[in-house]
């Protein structure tokens, strides 16, 4: 249940991605749905399902989307999955400040290792787009913040309205 | 521990996503060489591999081969030592024949110059004390060898034949102490006699107070003691000194008697002797 959950999420993330893409910050796209998912379930569920998730989720996303070399973007998803695990393994992240870091600095190090991976390849200069990334680590520590209270918020929600029509029919 | 052993779990997979991934990467990238770079890094860890295997192998089979040619050097070393050994002893008679080969040819030069009948003989046996200075030589009567015949070298007088048997003839060396030659100086013709002194030299006495003679001049034989032929070379006039009326002169003999191998006995006798002979008649 939970494998098709992630599964199911990874695959709205990519065609979300699609639709955000004339959203563009200097060539970097100004929020990575993809990589919000993978942080979100390895903050949900450990560094393994992290791992995992952030490996099926850049791989997809490389192959579906990337116009460049399959495993870069698995490569740096997968780390970024297995720290953001760790991280939720090892602090409280219940909150909404350290969840924001955690998005946040999670997209840093994204764009570092994946930026640095096709440096390191030498199919591309190394800059640091500071501007792209800063914009995109925001986006992402938003919609990543967002999406945890609405997650929170909607089973108590679907309770609420149950028991408010249950009182109404009395 | 349980903790513990899911966290290394986790970092195994961490660790095998990772290499997997790059592995996949390298896959699609080339290297400098056109070569991608997965291709490039397995051929080069197999040709470690290969390298390291083959080194292994050519480590053991030199070894091994090393061992058994070992076994099969001492044998070979044992029988060059043998073959070198008998090089050497084979060199050494070659060299033998040909110091022999030599001393003849000098001799039969020397033969040659000679207008007198002479026969070759050969040095057998040496006297054993020093006091008396001759050789024995391996020819005697029956080669035609009689008493007070000269005796000759390449280089000049050697002696005279004193013991004739046989089948060889004691030979009395010049520089006996007890052996003497008549002489004469070649550029002043001053005469004298040749005495053996023992050693390897020999005084020149008799000679004429008037006599001329010098440092470096040659002795010959007279001829006047009818046992050596006239003309015959005895050595070289070496010191000449003054001892108040008398002159002591040493000459150095022409053959050097410590080599001597090969001699002519001249059997022709000395036309002093034929006289005497005819006159004993």
């Amino acid at each position: 249940m939970r494998v098709a959950g992630i599964v199911l999420a990874t695959a709205l993330a990519l065609a979300v991605q699609t639709t955000l893409a004339r959203f563009v910050i200097r060539g970097t796209v100004a929020v990575d749905p993809v990589l919000v998912v993978v942080v979100y379930v390895a903050l949900s569920y450990g560094s393994v399902t992290g791992l995992l998730t952030g490996t099926f989720a850049g791989l997809a996303q490389d192959i579906t989307l990337s116009s460049g070399l399959i495993g870069v973007g698995g490569l740096a998803k997968s780390i970024v999955g297995f720290l953001s695990g760790i991280v939720g393994t090892q602090f409280i992240v219940t909150q909404t400040l350290p969840r924001f870091v955690v998005f946040f600095a999670a997209t840093v190090v994204h764009q570092l290792i994946f930026n640095g991976l096709y440096a390191a390849i030498g199919q591309r200069d190394f800059s640091v787009p500071y501007g792209a990334i800063l914009g995109q680590s925001l986006g992402n520590a938003i919609v990543g913040v967002v999406a945890f209270q609405l997650a929170e918020l909607l089973p108590g929600a679907v309770e609420r309205r149950k028991l408010t029509r249950t009182k109404l029919r009395r | 521990m349980a903790v513990v052993e899911i966290r290394q779990r986790a970092g195994y997979l961490f660790v095998a996503v990772i290499v997997g991934h790059i592995i996949l990467i390298s896959a699609q990238v080339n290297a400098k060489s056109g070569v991608p770079v997965l291709e490039q890094v397995t051929f080069g860890v197999f040709a470690e591999v290969q390298r390291a295997a083959s080194a292994f192998v050519g480590g053991v089979r030199h070894t091994w081969t090393s061992y058994v040619g070992l076994r099969g050097v001492k044998a070979e070393n044992d029988s060059l030592k043998r073959e070198l050994a008998d090089a050497q002893v084979e060199l050494q008679q070659q060299r033998a024949v040909a110091d022999r080969s030599r001393s003849l040819e000098r001799l039969l030069e020397l033969r040659d110059r000679l207008s007198f009948e002479s026969s070759a003989a050969e040095i057998i046996a040496a006297s054993a004390t020093p006091d008396f200075r001759t050789v024995t030589i391996d020819k005697g009567s029956l080669q035609g060898l009689k008493a007070d015949m000269a005796v000759m070298a390449p280089g000049g007088v050697v002696g005279r034949v004193v013991t004739p048997t046989a089948r060889a003839s004691k030979v009395q060396l010049l520089i006996d102490r007890n052996a003497a030659a008549g002489v004469l100086i070649e550029r002043s013709r001053a005469q004298g006699v040749a005495l053996g002194s023992g050693d390897d030299r020999l005084r020149l006495e008799y000679v004429a107070e008037t006599g001329d003679v010098v440092v470096g001049d040659i002795v010959v034989t007279s001829g006047i003691d009818g046992i050596f032929p006239k003309g015959l070379v005895v050595g070289r006039v070496e010191s000449v000194d003054k001892n108040g009326a008398y002159r002591q002169i040493t000459v150095r003999p022409a053959v050097d008697f410590s080599s001597l191998e090969e001699v002519l006995v001249i059997l022709t006798p000395t036309a002093a002797k034929q006289v005497v002979q005819e006159a004993a008649r």
